[in-house]
């Protein structure tokens, strides 16, 4: 039997409560049913400084990835005298993850139900929804929900529309959509001018990831004390992970933050084969040591000391019968074919990462120096963090992952079986599609 | 008040004319991108660093003024 959340949770789950059925959340009457109805409308040009102050009492920060205070950001866009508009960040185009997905199809009221929460805190009268091309089955429940909310007139005059762009692992930096949403190509602009000064149509813009929108949806309605209920007191909430990889049942989580690695583990049914490390943070996050995870705790503040982050929350756990290397080395390649091709740095610097990534995993390590001094070389010199973020993940590999370097380069031996683990979208395959 | 240099990447094309220019702070990767020493730029070394911004034939590197 499923729970009802009208009244507040006290436990998880939360964002994904509901979910458990096929269909989910889709329909507005099983939303409202099960959520209670958003009682906050977004008035044009008033921004409702109430709903603003239990946001900043909330402590949220943005579940994209940066973790940036969501109260900071709406600060920023009122500081700018121009009307403002609200876009909400539904991309997800790090392969690794799948928690935007899930929460799309799933309960797109909850996160357009944070869209209107966004705009009555800045006062907006626009709401743009933000998909890309290949989620198709994302569209379409956003598609319909908004179709149900018009006809029922739940927004007044809040204008919500639904926007898709081309897909890829760069278009989810705040810029690059915006810049195609303004009709550009679907790559990082240099900054400033930053999207609360001009984002959408040259407008002072609050961009929100889809899960952030949909937690503002439930502060909105339980408000900060229970939001801060679960989680640390530095990174209070709950969040969505994915967890994949050698895992009995890989799939999207909703955890405390500041839960323990073990206790997500074990909810997705244990290990199905030893680990010999976790992948925190997705393609910009870090390698862990598995020896080091017990009892280690899924916050930035207890993954700063390992030199990692929680980044959008894909964790994968990699098996031993896996080459770290290998699988480093394939990611790599992905990740120099998605740079957008703007930086020389980024351009030139991460295609020589993989490369050397590439000659290090069949047994070569000639490249071994160069591949350090490259990781140090591109970091910091780019209009987006695409360089440092895969700078990031190749350094972190050579650390956890220094037997295995000893290995091939001196015993020249793999004793990977071949069998990839970490996803690289079939599209990609054939280069940049940024 | 202090000075500090900019890259905008995006408008960089690696023509190498700001490490010519300012060689005491600008120099060039194996790319021939420019590498800039984040040290302070002292007063008299503005001069190379104004130089070396309005001769890039790109205007990809800027001059930051930020109060410490």
């Amino acid at each position: 039997m499923t729970t009802t959340h009208k009244t507040a949770p006290t436990t998880l789950p939360r964002l994904l409560g509901g979910l458990e059925h096929a269909d989910g959340l889709a329909t507005l009457d099983r939303h409202v049913g099960f959520h209670g109805a958003l009682t906050v409308a977004a008035q044009p040009g008033r921004p409702n400084d109430m709903l603003r102050e239990s946001v900043r009492a909330s402590g949220l920060g943005g579940r994209g990835g940066a973790n940036f205070p969501v109260a900071r950001k709406v600060d920023a866009v009122l500081g700018e005298r121009r009307r403002p508009v609200v876009l909400i960040n539904a991309t997800e185009g790090e392969p690794p993850s799948r928690k935007d997905h899930v929460l799309l199809r799933g309960a797109p009221h909850l996160v357009i139900d944070g869209g209107v929460v966004c705009a009555a805190m800045v006062g907006a009268h626009e709401v743009i929804i933000a998909v890309e091309a290949g989620s198709q089955r994302e569209f379409a429940a956003l598609d319909q929900a908004l179709a149900e909310r018009e006809r029922r007139h739940v927004d007044g005059r809040l204008k919500i529309i639904l926007e898709i762009v081309p897909d890829g692992f760069v278009i989810g930096e705040e810029r690059a959509l915006i810049n195609a949403l303004n009709g550009g190509p679907g790559k990082p602009t240099y900054a400033p001018p930053r999207p609360f000064q001009k984002g959408v149509g040259g407008a002072p813009t609050l961009v929100q990831n889809a899960e952030t929108a949909a937690q503002l949806a439930l502060i909105a309605r339980h408000g900060a004390d229970w939001f801060r209920s679960l989680g640390t007191d530095a990174e209070p909430g709950s969040a969505l992970v994915t967890l994949t990889g050698a895992v009995a049942h890989p799939g999207v989580y909703e955890i405390p933050l500041g839960a323990l690695l073990d206790d997500l583990v074990a909810a997705a049914g244990g290990l199905s084969a030893p680990a010999r490390a976790y992948l925190i943070g997705g393609y910009f996050g870090t390698w862990i040591d598995a020896a080091r995870t017990s009892g280690l705790r899924l916050s930035n503040a207890d993954l700063a000391p390992l030199g990692g982050g929680l980044g959008a929350r894909a964790i994968v756990a990699l098996p031993e019968s896996a080459c770290g290397l290998t699988e480093t080395a394939r990611v790599a390649r992905y990740l120099s074919e998605q740079s957008a091709g703007q930086c020389g740095p980024c351009v030139h610097g991460l295609a020589a990462i993989a490369g050397g990534m590439e000659l290090l995993a069949r047994g070569d390590g000639r490249q071994l120096p160069d591949i350090e001094r490259w990781i140090g070389l591109v970091t910091g010199r780019g209009a987006c963090r695409h360089p440092d973020g895969s700078a990031k993940l190749v350094g972190s590999a050579l650390t956890v992952f220094a037997d295995e370097v000893r290995r091939h380069t001196v015993d020249r031996k793999c004793t990977g079986n071949g069998t990839p683990v970490l996803p690289i979208p079939k599209r990609a395959a054939t280069g940049r599609t940024a | 008040m202090s000075d500090q240099l900019r890259v905008n990447w995006i408008r960089c094309d690696a023509h190498g004319l700001c490490a010519e220019l300012f060689p005491e702070r600008i120099s060039l990767d194996e790319w021939g991108y420019p590498v800039i020493d984040p040290a302070p730029i002292p007063p008299q070394l503005r001069k190379h660093a104004e130089r070396a911004v309005a001769q890039c034939p790109v205007l990809a590197l800027v001059l930051e003024h930020t109060d410490p």
